[in-house]
């Protein structure tokens, strides 16, 4: 997996929001990757990855082959695929999984994908942004490049559900006690604050966001109202989603509820950008809903 | 049609395997789903209600139900069955029988549209363009709604069709929208 610099190549499956709604995570991770000799290559004509709570709850027979073609791009271009929405994670890895348990489901699914000339061989792996950066770049070599050190915020994490969940899937662990995002949260010197029901839902996946939109911004307004009480400053994810819910969610509560909401929402790599000396600009944090204070820029 | 138990089982048996659905059986009702579920405390969605319903065969209430579709799929019950039901896997299965029988909003139609229409179920436009050009990226990128990658886009579609998924949501390809449908996406 080696690119001609010496440094390593991986195929970037986008997805729909993080291209479409919020280019600013691509162009953040991307930069960041590069920064440590990580080469994003795109994935031409990869589609919806289907979205798994949404697709996978409607039919499963057609979001399979879907994903399995994805999956086939990134083979036939010979890359492990990285992401940075939970949701295409939880697509591409439980298709591969899946397709690599069930021999017959593989058969049948290739059946399938020979009409349109592919073929699913489950020979490229599907991997986090969150744990390339944790476990391939690693959290010393991430800790030098911090110009701009967060010392005086406290972060409400926030993991989304389908990075950690379901274990025997996922395979990061304890799907109460997860520590990637914590350790990169910490590496700007930021405070990592524990804050209620930490690891719920943003309430947007499963179609619930299609299915009642206002009754989901009230996961969300949980979600933020117990991150306010602990005093955190701002929320840091790795899901373009969740950013998608928990960001212009806090417009269309404010909308649907009478409050006032502005509370700064960042992708992870967005935040490490900012310690890392990168520009609101540069990270797209300026074309969002919430507004990234002072404190966080100083 | 068999019993909603084994129906389930054979729809989503084909792809979970049929052991990880049978693990409905196991159910004893403690209630740790509902104990745990971030939907629970908003709508009237309990996970345990519905495990039970569903060995009672009560298709129609099942299908009938808003709730059915207010899980975020988030797998807080999955993971905390002390019987290992697979719930949330349960649930979307539920779900794919229940669109099969036409119980699907339009809403949740439309996703299917914009898929079939552009590749994505978000599909980019104009105003997101500029936005992909003021953090320095190219304006679209080359997944399959480039206008350079129809191939691409085909590819999809045809999926869509091999699989049926355009008849279960009765999607008309010549307007490329739901049946009866006018172009603003109002009955």
């Amino acid at each position: 997996m080696s690119g001609e610099d010496g440094g390593k190549e991986y195929a970037y499956f986008l997805g729909c929001i993080t291209p479409n709604r919020y280019p600013g995570i691509e162009a953040a991770t991307k930069k960041i990757f590069k920064g440590f000799g990580i080469e994003s290559k795109e994935m031409v004509g990869a589609s919806c990855c289907p979205a798994p709570g949404v697709f996978g709850s409607f039919d499963m027979h057609t979001w399979l082959p879907v994903a399995a073609r994805n999956l086939a791009i990134a083979e036939e271009m010979g890359l492990e695929i990285f992401v940075t929405c939970n949701g295409c994670y939880a697509t591409l890895q439980e298709a591969d999984h899946l397709l690599k348990k069930h021999p017959k489901l593989k058969e049948k699914t290739n059946k399938i994908l020979s009409e349109i000339g592919r073929e699913y061989k489950g020979t490229t792996k599907v991997n986090h942004s969150i744990v390339i950066m944790h476990d391939i770049i690693g959290l010393d070599k991430l800790k030098e490049r911090i110009t701009k050190p967060m010392n005086d915020v406290n972060v409400a994490v926030h993991y989304g559900c389908h990075f950690l969940k379901p274990r025997e899937v996922r395979g990061h662990g304890s799907s109460e006690t997860p520590y990637i995002l914590e350790d990169l949260v910490k590496v700007t010197g930021a405070k990592e604050v524990d804050y209620k029901d930490k690891l719920m839902c943003c309430g947007a996946g499963g179609g619930n966001r299609t299915a009642d939109s206002v009754q989901s911004l009230e996961w969300t307004r949980q979600k933020l109202v117990n991150a306010t009480i602990a005093g955190c400053d701002c929320m840091v994810h790795p899901c373009a989603f969740c950013h998608l819910q928990l960001d212009r969610g806090q417009a269309e509560m404010n909308k649907a509820f009478g409050t006032d909401f502005n509370f700064p929402i960042l992708f992870i790599t967005q935040f490490l950008g900012l310690a890392m000396g990168l520009s609101v600009k540069e990270l797209g944090l300026d074309i969002q809903t919430t507004t990234i204070p002072e404190k966080l820029l100083k | 049609m068999g019993t909603l138990y084994e129906d389930m089982v054979d729809y989503g048996g084909e792809v979970f395997g049929r052991e990880h659905l049978e693990t409905l059986r196991e159910c004893v009702q403690c209630g740790k789903c509902t104990g745990g579920c971030p939907s629970g405390r908003n709508t009237a969605l309990r996970t345990r209600k519905l495990m039970q319903m569903a060995l009672l065969d009560m298709r129609e209430e099942i299908f009938n139900a808003p709730e059915l579709w207010f899980c975020s799929t988030c797998f807080t019950c999955y993971e905390r069955c002390p019987k290992g039901v697979k719930t949330t896997d349960i649930i979307r299965t539920l779900r794919n029988l229940a669109a099969k029988e036409g119980h699907m909003s339009v809403p949740h139609r439309m996703i299917g549209v914009y898929v079939m229409k552009t590749g994505h179920a978000v599909p980019i436009g104009p105003a997101q363009m500029e936005l992909r050009e003021a953090v320095g990226l190219e304006s679209q990128p080359p997944t399959a709604q480039h206008p350079q990658n129809k191939e691409q886009l085909e590819q999809v579609q045809k999926l869509f069709r091999a699989t049926n998924y355009d008849a279960m949501i009765d999607f008309d390809w010549d307007t490329m929208n739901l049946r009866g449908m006018d172009k603003g996406g109002k009955k």
